[in-house]
Parts: C-alpha cells; structure tokens; sequence
C-alpha cells in the first residue's frame, strides 16, 4: 500500500502583498466546498505547474485551524532558490486552478504540555499562527518569541501582537534586539515544551542551548524543511523499474524520478518525513545529502539517498527504485 | 529477575550526571550506593545544586552519613515513600525546565516516584533510574483495582478481594504495578502452590 | 432501506443470533487454509453492497442490544471509558468523524444538522435528539469520546502521536478480547502489545508503527484479527475474567454448535484533524459454529486453521482449553475438499 495524501483541487482567491519579502496566498476549494480540518503546525505541499517543469513545495498552513473556508499559506521570496518561490510570487494570481495536498502534520503541539514556549525566526512565523490560534482557542498556556531583520520584515508581528497582547514578543536584528534564549529556558516551569522555526542556524543555536539548560529532547521541537537546492546534473540508473534518468540543474532527484514515472511516496518534499528514502545499489562520485532524517552514520555509510532534497556528484549512482 | 522478559517491562540503567541546572534525587534503602557511584563520576559542585530524598528502610545507619557527605543543597530523609510524596509532589510543582530527576532503589520506589513525575509533566524517558536492592512488586488486582504491595510470591493473594493472582510482567508507569490476573479463573478448583520468586 | 434492529441480549439468556443474510456478510478472516500473524493491513475503502465493508462505519442489526450491553458494562465499571486530560481534542474530531460517517451512510437513522459550531444530532435507533455547541463540553451529558462511542458499536482507542511512537491515551473499551484498557492506558504501541506472542521477533510491531504513524487524514486503512468466545459475550475483560473464565470448561460434544463462537475484529485506523492523533475503532462481530458451518468453505477452512494453529497463539487466545473438541466437532464439516482463495463464500 503506498503512502502519500489524498489531493485537493483549489482556487486561488487572494494574493496579498505581506512586505517587499512575502507574500500571502488564500485557497478555497475549486467545487466550493469546505477544506479539511487541521491541526496547527501541519503543511501542504503546493504543485507549481510550469510549462513542461514541475515543483512541489511544502510550505505551513497559517490560517486559523477552525476555519475550513480557506486555507492560507505565506511564502517568502527567494531569488537564489530554483524558483518555486518566485513562481508563486510571480505568476500566481487570483483565480488561478492549483493542486494541493491533504494537510500533513510532521511539526505537532504536545498537548500534554504544561505550557508552550514558541521561537519563531523571520518566515518560521507561519506555523505558529495556525498553533497559536488553536491553543488560544482552548485556552492552553502559551508565550511567543519571535525575532526578523526590521520592522518593515516583521511578518505578521503586529497581527499576533493584537490578538495575544503580552504572551507575544518581538525582536527586532537592526534595533540590537536580541532574543534572551538563556532566561527564557531557565524561567519555564517544569513540563513546558519548546518549539522552534527559522533558520537552520537558529534552530541548532536553540536545540544546542536547550540541551546545555538540561531540556529533555522529548520536550524540544522544531520543523526545518530543506528546499532542495540546485545543483550540477547528473545520470542514475534506476535498477527495479531499469530507466536511465537525467537529473537537471534546477530539478531534484525526486522531480526527475517523478518525470520518468516513477512515483515514490512522499509527505513533505523537505527532508523530514523520510518517505522517499531510497536505498543505493552502488555509487561511483560523493553525495551532496541535505535531508533532516537520515542520521549522519547513514549519510557517510552510502547506502542511502533523501531524493527529494539530496543530490549527487559523480560517475554513476545506481538506486533501488 | 527473570531472564525472559517483555516490552512493557521497564528496564533500569545506571544513574549518570546529566546536563541541567538543578538534579533531584529520590532513593530507597539499598538505592543510596547509586548515588553515591553516580557521585565519583560527577563534576566539582554537582551536588552544590542537588536535592537528595531518602527513605532508608532498614538500612539506616549505612549510608546517611555517605549522602550527607555529598553536601547536597537541600537533604530530607523520611520513614517510607507513602510519607515522601508530598514533599515530590510540592518540589516538583515549584521547579522549573533544566531539573533533572534520578531515582534508585526498588521498583515500588521507582515507579511511584516516577508517577508523580509524570503527573508534574515530566516525559518518563527523560528520568534517570537504577535498581538496587529487594525485586517485590506493586501488584494491581485488574478485578478489583486494589493494589497489594511487597509482591513477593507467583501466584499471589490479592490484598483487597482475596483472588489468587497470577502477577504478570507487563507493567503499567501510571499505575506503577504489575498486572495481577485470577490465575484459576477457567476452574477454581486449581490453586497453583505459592514460590518465592520477587525477591 | 432501514435495518431491522434485533433484540437480544450478550448475557445471562445470550439470545444473540445473527439472521441468515448477516451470516453471509460475516468478516470471515482467512483467506487461505492456515494463519499467522502479518501486518495485514489494507486501505480502507468502501467494500460491495452485502459486505460489512459498505460503509466505512458499519452499522448493524445487532446495533441497538450492542449500545445497551455496553450502558450496563459502563454503569458496573466507569473505568471502561477513560481519557488522559490533553485527549479532550481528540475526543471532538472522534464524535465528529462518527457522527458524519453515521449521517452520511445510513439517512434513515442518524441526522446531522451544522450551523457554525452549534449541532443538532438525531439518533432515531435509540431516540436521542441532542442540539450542543462543537468543543463546548458543557453542553454535552458526557465528554464528546463517551457521548458518541456510547452510540457507535465497537471498541475504540484514541492515540497520541508523539516521538515516533504512539500513545494509548483514551478509550471505551467495553467488548474487548481480553485486554484492560485501565491498565494499558498511557503506553506506548510496543508496551500494549508487549504481552502478544512471536510478532515482536518477527518484527511485525515495528513494521507496524511505521504504517500506522504515516497515516494521513482521508486514508484510513484496516485489518482484521481474530479469537474465539464461549457463549456470545461481549464484555470478556480480564476485569471479569474471574467470572466469564469458568465458561471455558463447559464445551461439550453437543454444545459447541451454540456456545462457541469465532470473535472477528476489524480494526480500522483514522488519523484525526483537530488533534493529530489516530483512533483505532475495533468492531467486533460473532458467529456461532451452527451459523459458520451454513458457508461449507468456511466450515472446511476454520476446521484447518484451528487445527493447525501453533501452540503459543492457541495458548494466548486462550482456545487452549475446548480447541480439541472444537476440532473434532469442525471436522464432521472438513471434506478435504480443496477451498478457494479469499475470504468470500463460494
């Protein structure tokens, strides 16, 4: 039995300009009927057709997870990447058909928790705005911190500042402001859990210091997609289905397989969720791993590839697939 | 304890300093050498931030000294662990993130320290345990819900109802007990003779 | 067309019967002549008309003497339904997922009527018209998990997901084989497992978790297990061991045909919107021998099965004591005549 989720054919019923970074995007479904329920913290991936390329983007559903009118999501713009954010700023715009998946949740509050202490960093904001919603909703014990680069970059701040008052505090890189991570982890009470979005330096800088506190893994969460990153090409032979694939500059492993019509499961397309993981026949080059779930003996052990986020170097990969 | 065990039957470390702000430790009787091995490996002013519950059963004079001698910030000794769980229970609730827990001695003083963690928050993976000393177990009666204490014999008598118990390996943190279940349901007539095994 | 709700009772008379075409819609577990243990889990989908599998929640003629056992079970032992405190949420997306499934298959006898977060609930089998605020436990007579499993048959287990693993949180849990939801809740998937036999080494456990923890929202999947009951009794918890287990010492020659029944639970695992947990609703059916052996492939088939069970499954199902006479009683039925793949009746 395959895995994956179930898709949903929507429309795009708004596109709002957040900052010169970010933009918003609604969703309503196309046959007018209402969305899944959610739950906060959960994603979907969003297919961008474009011409004959295609790419599928997660990106964290911000809307209230009460409201199943619309879904939104926001995307920040990223001129380095290999386009799906530009795509979305560019060329979506209202009234346009998209595909997006089921929601998925690989980034879940611990309801046991005694309170919740969330670190957000710049566009790592958007899953907490669906969390914070949902635990204001049922009255749970929460405290927001939550650093971007000016004012002017401050993604929502104010919105969560007018709904949540003092439980919400923002800091500010240009005005010096610095997020007290030390005091806030010495300061919680016993059964608090912690969550943390952003940057990948900012989430280790968090973990690590969590850890040098004395918090227990169980207790520190944290989401990071990787997007996959453009690369130079390369071949693969895919031994059980016996193709020979190419894999383009801007393409990911898992996009070429997908071209070639070899479907493997995922959930998120970010390293995380590990339902790509494909297993090396044999390998002559290096690997270029960028995943969050294989563990560091399996990437130098050579057994191993995340397609959707990973690429490789070399010359020849032979995959299970 | 028996070679042949099962998933839900807890298994026990070894007591090792862990990263934190503040450690807690709660023992029983023969579980003081614990904390005192888990002393020679610590860091200069490890104890300067550690709170040690002892209850010394009937070991009295062996190893208050030792403990004592550990200076740990705050020391409390009491007559059983019924009578020291208050004082968990309030610790707990006025501790903050970065206190790290240790318990050691016999599964009745493990599990039901650990509930009272449990109940405070605290995920059971991240409390340090060790056994030492006596393997009598805390039984519940999945008849009647009563639990009998100082389980030592397979089968076992259920304190609350009388129902001869066959006392499981599977455990339950919550409860803190072993399942005991009627071992001669399908025909009372059998009464199984009583071994000394949990000892 | 309505279903005719049988009344009849799982204790003290047993009256339960199935009528001849529930017979023929019987989950029938083995799809070849012998059994082991596999992770046999399938999607589930929506099966043929005639099946248990029409509707993804089953509703039968049994539905109405079923919810009445389960207010006795519940009134001599509250500690059947319970619900960690961070499982409340759950408990909501269980009553609404139960309650459209309900409305959407069978019109005739459940109605759900929304208007914003205020519900109105018409269960005409059991005459309950219930208007209340969605997540407003105020107004509700029980919490919204009790409220709706005390008017949905079958078991059911809430799990919480967390770190890789899931988490017996909450449950009704009043028809079960032989396990103690009071004891059992607030472990993890391989600690409730952990006193079943051979599938932890064979691994089944952890290729287990791993499906079960990917399941997403609109895919739920299913499996079917099995044991076998002494008389049609639902309530047979290791609470009341000490009073159904005598029952296993009074099969006779002449009595299994009435008194020993095959026990089939479909289990069927949803992941759920608000909380992100998973419920697991396991159904219980029963067929009595004299009922099985009308399927002449079923008869032939469940004679081998028994037959050729190994010891540590028998001894864990607890069959070990009437299997014998079961056996010689089945094989009166047994041919030898080769049997067709599949479950389904020829």
């Amino acid at each position: 039995m395959s895995a994956g989720t179930t898709k949903l054919n929507v429309t795009v019923t708004d596109v709002v300009t957040v900052n010169e970074l970010v933009k918003r995007f609604h969703f309503e479904r196309t046959d007018g009927g209402d969305l899944p329920t959610f739950s906060g913290g959960a994603h979907v991936v969003v297919e961008m057709r474009d011409g004959d390329k295609s790419r599928l983007n997660p990106y964290s559903l911000m809307s209230s997870p009460h409201n199943t009118r619309d879904y939104t999501i926001s995307v920040r713009r990223d001129d380095s990447g290999r386009g799906g954010s530009l795509f979305m700023h560019n060329r979506v715009k209202r009234g346009m058909e998209m595909v997006i998946s089921y929601p998925v949740n690989l980034f879940s509050l611990d309801l046991r928790a005694k309170k919740h202490l969330l670190v957000a960093g710049g566009i790592g904001i958007t899953p907490f705005m669906a969390q914070t919603a949902q635990l204001a909703g049922e009255g749970g014990n929460f405290e927001l911190h939550y650093t971007c680069r000016t004012p002017a970059l401050g993604t929502y701040a104010d919105v969560l500042r007018d709904r949540y008052g003092k439980r919400v505090n923002v800091y500010y890189d240009d005005a010096n402001e610095r997020l007290p991570l030390e005091r806030l982890l010495t300061s919680q009470p016993l059964g608090t859990h912690l969550y943390v979005c952003g940057p990948a330096g900012m989430i280790r800088w968090v973990r690590e210091t969590a850890a040098a506190h004395g918090w227990p893994d169980e207790t520190v969460h944290y989401e990071h997609f990787a997007a996959p990153q453009p690369g130079l090409p390369f071949d693969v032979t895919l031994a059980l289905s016996k193709k020979q694939i190419h894999v383009g500059e801007e393409q990911s492993l898992l996009e070429a397989m997908e071209a070639a019509g070899i479907d493997p499961p995922y959930l998120c397309r970010g390293g995380v969720c590990g339902q790509c993981e494909t297993n090396v026949v044999s390998y002559d080059g290096t690997f270029r791993h960028n995943d969050h779930w294989l563990t560091e003996a399996e990437h130098c052990s050579g057994k191993k590839i995340m397609p959707c986020v990973s690429r490789f170097e070399g010359k020849s990969l032979v995959l299970e697939r | 304890m028996p070679a042949k065990t099962i998933l839900s039957r807890p298994v026990y470390g070894t007591l090792s300093p862990q990263t934190g702000k503040s450690h807690l430790f709660v023992a029983d009787a023969e579980g003081a050498s614990a904390i005192l091995d888990l002393a020679k490996k610590a860091p200069d002013g490890f104890f300067a931030r550690a709170h040690i519950m002892f209850i010394p059963d009937t070991s009295r004079s062996q190893f208050q000294a030792a403990l004592k001698a550990l200076k740990p910030a705050q020391f409390y000794e009491g007559p059983s662990i019924a009578a020291a769980l208050p004082r968990l229970r309030q610790t707990l609730a006025n501790a903050h993130m970065g206190l790290r827990i240790y318990l050691a001695g016999t599964e009745g003083l493990i599990g039901q320290a650990m509930q009272v963690a449990l109940e405070a928050g605290i995920d059971h993976s991240s409390i340090q345990t060790e056994h030492r000393g006596s393997w009598a177990r805390r039984v519940q009666c999945v008849h009647c819900k009563g639990i009998t204490e100082n389980v030592t014999t397979q089968p076992a008598t259920c304190a609350h109802c009388g129902l001869l118990l066959l006392v499981r390996d599977h455990y339950s943190r919550r409860l803190a007990a072993f399942q005991g279940v009627c071992i001669n349901a399908e025909d009372p007539s059998e009464i199984p003779q009583k071994e000394e095994i949990f000892r | 067309m309505g279903i005719n709700f049988r009344q009849e009772t799982f204790r003290d008379d047993y009256t339960f019967r199935n009528s001849p075409e529930f017979v023929r819609r019987f989950p029938f577990p083995f799809h070849e002549d012998a059994y082991m243990y596999a992770v046999n889990i399938e999607p589930h989908v929506q099966g043929p008309k005639g099946t248990v599998f029409e509707n993804l929640i089953d509703v039968d003629e049994h539905y109405v003497s079923e919810m009445r056992d389960r207010a006795i079970v519940l009134a001599e032992d509250p500690l059947r339904c319970q619900s960690l405190p961070h499982m409340t949420l759950a408990g909501w997306d269980l009553l609404e997922l139960l309650m459209t499934e309900k409305a959407n298959s069978y019109p005739d006898h459940f109605s759900l009527t929304r208007e914003g977060d205020r519900w109105r609930w018409i269960n005409r089998p059991l005459g309950i018209d219930d208007t209340f605020t969605f997540g407003d436990l105020s107004t509700l007579p029980y919490g919204p998990m009790e409220y709706i499993t005390r008017q949905s048959q079958g078991d059911f287990c809430i799990l919480d997901q967390r770190d890789g693993n899931l988490w017996m949180d909450a449950g009704m849990v009043t028809t079960q084989a032989d396990w103690s939801l009071d004891f059992d809740i607030g472990m993890n998937f391989f600690e409730w497992h952990a006193p079943v036999p051979l599938a932890h080494e064979k691994g089944i456990f952890t290729r287990a978790l791993k499906f079960l923890t990917n399941i997403q929202q609109g895919k739920p999947a299913r499996r079917l297990n099995w044991t076998m009951t002494i008389n049609p009794r639902l309530d047979t918890s290791p609470e009341n061991y000490h009073k159904w287990g005598t029952d296993r010492a009074t099969v006779t020659p002449e009595n299994v045909g009435d008194k020993v029944h095959l026990r089939v639970e479909l289990q069927s695992f949803w992941r759920l919107p608000r909380s992100n947990a998973l419920v697991f609703p396991i159904r219980c059916y029963l067929i009595k021998m004299d009922e099985l052996v009308t399927v002449s492939k079923w008869a032939r088939r469940f004679h081998r099965v028994l037959r050729d069970l190994p010891i540590e499954l028998a001894e864990y199902k607890g069959l070990t004591r009437y299997r014998p006479t079961v056996i010689e009683w089945l094989s009166k039925y047994d041919d030898g005549a080769p049997t067709s793949p599949g479950f389904a009746p020829d």
